[in-house]
């Protein structure tokens, strides 16, 4: 379909295809909860696209279309190993158990990360593109160090894979063989740029360069996103080292709110993916081979409306935060001028100087 | 007996020993660090006593020193980073004011960037371009970062030690042109608070005030003022940023009169903040506006007229003879 080397365990129309590399291990009940994954971050995207319409958001990044690739990366996942986001992996966060209102702190405006990275060994979003991979890869080497058995799985994009991070991230994780797997969801746009701009070949094919294996993986096809990248976690544990999965998809959406997408790409285009969508190849594949019934998608759907309307009652209930709260955690201890700009704006702030 | 006499560059490599036998966390990387020693053997060997996961020789890439730290760090590691020269940490620094210097803030407080960023700094080795730069007001800029310079052996062995045992992240400046200079270290007795200054020689008409290789010139100028009957404050910074300013302001209420001596170029820098902070903290006793001796707004000259272009004994002591003749 589109390219010769693509894993692809499960066709657009929810049939089954064989791998020589890779085998489906997910039971009917598995498929079935990953099913309900995908449709309520569905639904939180949406959610969170009205809200920042209605201006409750400042931004918002939508994840549509990218919702199998996230859930099959994110739910073969062992609880133990560590993930580095961007700031579109809603799919990961909601895997790793953050709080989905927790989610939207950053799109709010009331935080610049929104979940205590440690608890859900879930890191801050990162948003200038490709910092956080050699943050995973120095993470990976820790846990080398420390002899565990636990993997790390960093997330950028086909925009990302031009930067210079990501690719001293490949020198470093295979020079020194660390635990870490790669994940590009190559979506084929960084904002208005296509991927063909970022690289002449595909993007997969670039970690054999750099000494470890590469796989283009069906990013719409969740079974397939599930198994490659649970050998490659497994393999990264056992001590082979990285490897870099490209899954290849397309961001239905928008870049963010902010973003214009019929200025650069065809209409054609985007229902030619409409086609391919991740949620209703599963749909397919539960009705035809587990005779799911329609009452069941209808419990899904209402869970959902369920947990839209709960999502934004919590982001309606955050407040501002204290202005003087930007003082906190600038740094461990205290510091002069920290307490300096504190003092001045505590005065100000019982003065009653205001914004204008 | 406690004290060593020794070159600034063995007491730095003392000083990272002793903190890598006091906690297995400290782990070393850079670029030709480990079998060679560093280009300035500040880690001579190092490696063959802590191993090759401790004292990491890495690929050539300063951002992936750096953005690689920050995950050992978010892992309760203690890395030392060492840039090879002060010219090679710009590739480095969206990761430093990016991630290193936000992170603790990102999270809320949960991470603790635990990292030292070693930096040979200033000129006055005769090298080539890249080489002789003075970066520290860029990080002293930066909310979130720590920079610190020794003058002396005894605060390089002790200071890096603090520096490591720091919860913050910090930039440490090492003025490489003093490497291979003697001096009495006290293994026995620490240095000061990390971030206070130090008055290194007493006097009552000028407060010199400046950090790194400054403080042998300022010193030097003070001799020489001597002779002339002008008796000239000297102060060590130490700590860049943040600056101890009760050290200074107490000084200049004394004097009446400032100087600010640094290597890199005048404009924003840290003799600017100096002067614009005494100059509010302490507008009533100043004699004479603050004055600053420093290196001039071109990109670091060739090293053949290197000397003309840093501070020099000369150039404080014509400084001095500013601010003693000023007449308000």
């Amino acid at each position: 379909m589109i390219d010769d080397e693509l894993v692809q365990l499960l066709t657009p129309e929810g049939e089954r295809v064989s791998h020589p590399d890779y085998t489906s291990t997910l039971t009917g009940d598995q498929i079935l909860s990953m099913y309900r994954d995908m449709v309520i971050v569905r639904r939180l995207c949406n959610e969170s696209t009205s809200l920042q319409r209605q201006g409750q958001l400042a931004l918002w990044a939508p994840i549509q279309g990218q919702e199998g690739a996230q859930i099959g990366a994110g739910r073969a996942l062992a609880p133990m190993d560590f993930t580095f986001p961007t700031y579109r992996e809603h799919g990961i966060s909601w895997c790793r158990g953050v709080p989905p209102e927790d989610v939207l702190r950053l799109f709010r405006a009331v935080s610049n990360g929104g979940w205590d990275p440690q608890k859900y060994r879930h890191h801050v979003p990162t948003i200038v593109l490709g910092n956080q991979v050699l943050n995973a890869v120095g993470y990976a080497m820790g846990v080398q160090r420390d002899g565990a058995d636990e993997a790390v799985l960093t997330f950028f994009g086909d925009g990302a894979s031009s930067q210079g991070d990501v690719l001293e991230a490949f020198v470093w994780a295979s020079s020194f063989n660390v635990p870490v797997v790669f994940f590009c969801q190559n979506n084929q746009f960084g904002i208005s740029t296509p991927a063909t701009t970022q690289s002449k070949v595909p993007l997969y094919r670039r970690a054999r360069g750099f000494g470890f294996p590469g796989v283009r993986v069906d990013g719409n096809d969740l079974l397939a996103c599930y198994e490659v990248t649970r050998a490659a976690l497994e393999n990264a544990r056992a001590g082979g080292g990285p490897t870099m999965i490209e899954a290849y998809t397309y961001r239905m959406g928008a870049h963010t709110t902010s973003d214009d997408p019929t200025r650069y790409r065809v209409d054609a285009e985007v229902e030619v993916w409409k086609h391919r969508d991740p949620i209703e190849r599963i749909k397919a594949l539960l009705v035809r081979e587990y005779q799911t019934k329609p009452a069941v998608f209808d419990q899904v759907a209402q869970e959902a409306e369920a947990f839209a309307r709960k999502l934004r009652d919590d982001v309606l209930a955050m407040g501002r935060p204290d202005p003087l709260s930007m003082f906190d955690h600038v740094y461990t201890d205290e510091h002069p001028l920290v307490q300096e700009g504190r003092r001045e704006m505590s005065a100000l702030l019982a003065a009653g100087v205001g914004h204008a | 007996m406690t004290t060593t006499t020794m070159t600034m560059a063995k007491a730095l490599n003392e000083g990272l020993r002793r903190a890598m036998e006091r906690d297995p966390k400290v782990l070393l990387m850079g670029e030709d660090i480990g079998k060679l020693g560093g280009v300035f053997r500040i880690t001579d060997g190092l490696q063959k006593d802590f191993g090759q996961d401790r004292v990491v020789d890495t690929p050539l890439a300063e951002s992936a020193i750096v953005g690689t730290a920050v995950g050992l760090s978010i892992r309760g590691y203690r890395p030392v980073c060492e840039m090879q020269f002060d010219g090679f940490v710009f590739p480095a620094f969206d990761q430093i004011v990016s991630q290193v210097a936000k992170l603790h803030k990102r999270s809320d407080g949960v991470y603790r960037m635990s990292m030292v960023i070693r930096l040979p700094f200033q000129g006055g080795i005769g090298a080539i371009e890249h080489h002789s730069e003075s970066p520290e007001a860029y990080f002293a800029h930066t909310p979130g970062l720590r920079v610190v310079s020794p003058s002396t052996p005894h605060d390089a062995y002790w200071m890096i030690q603090q520096s490591i045992d720091s919860d913050d992240p910090i930039i440490f400046c090492e003025p490489k042109s003093r490497y291979w200079e003697k001096g009495e270290v006290d293994v026995a007795s620490p240095s000061r608070d990390l971030y206070s200054a130090q008055v290194r020689r007493a006097g009552t008409d000028v407060t010199v005030v400046g950090y790194g290789s400054s403080v042998k010139t300022m010193l030097r100028a003070a001799d020489a003022a001597a002779l002339e009957g002008t008796s000239l404050e000297v102060i060590d910074l130490r700590s860049i940023a943040p600056i101890d300013f009760p050290v200074v302001t107490s000084s200049v209420e004394k004097t009446g009169r400032l100087i600010v001596v640094q290597d890199a170029p005048r404009t924003a820098s840290i003799s600017s903040e100096i002067v614009a902070e005494v100059t509010q903290r302490c507008f009533y006793s100043l004699r004479a506006p603050g004055l600053r001796v420093t290196g001039y707004h071109v990109p670091y000259p060739v090293a053949r007229i290197e000397e003309e272009y840093r501070p020099t004994a000369d150039r404080i002591l014509d400084a001095v003879d500013q601010v003693m003749g000023f007449e308000s």
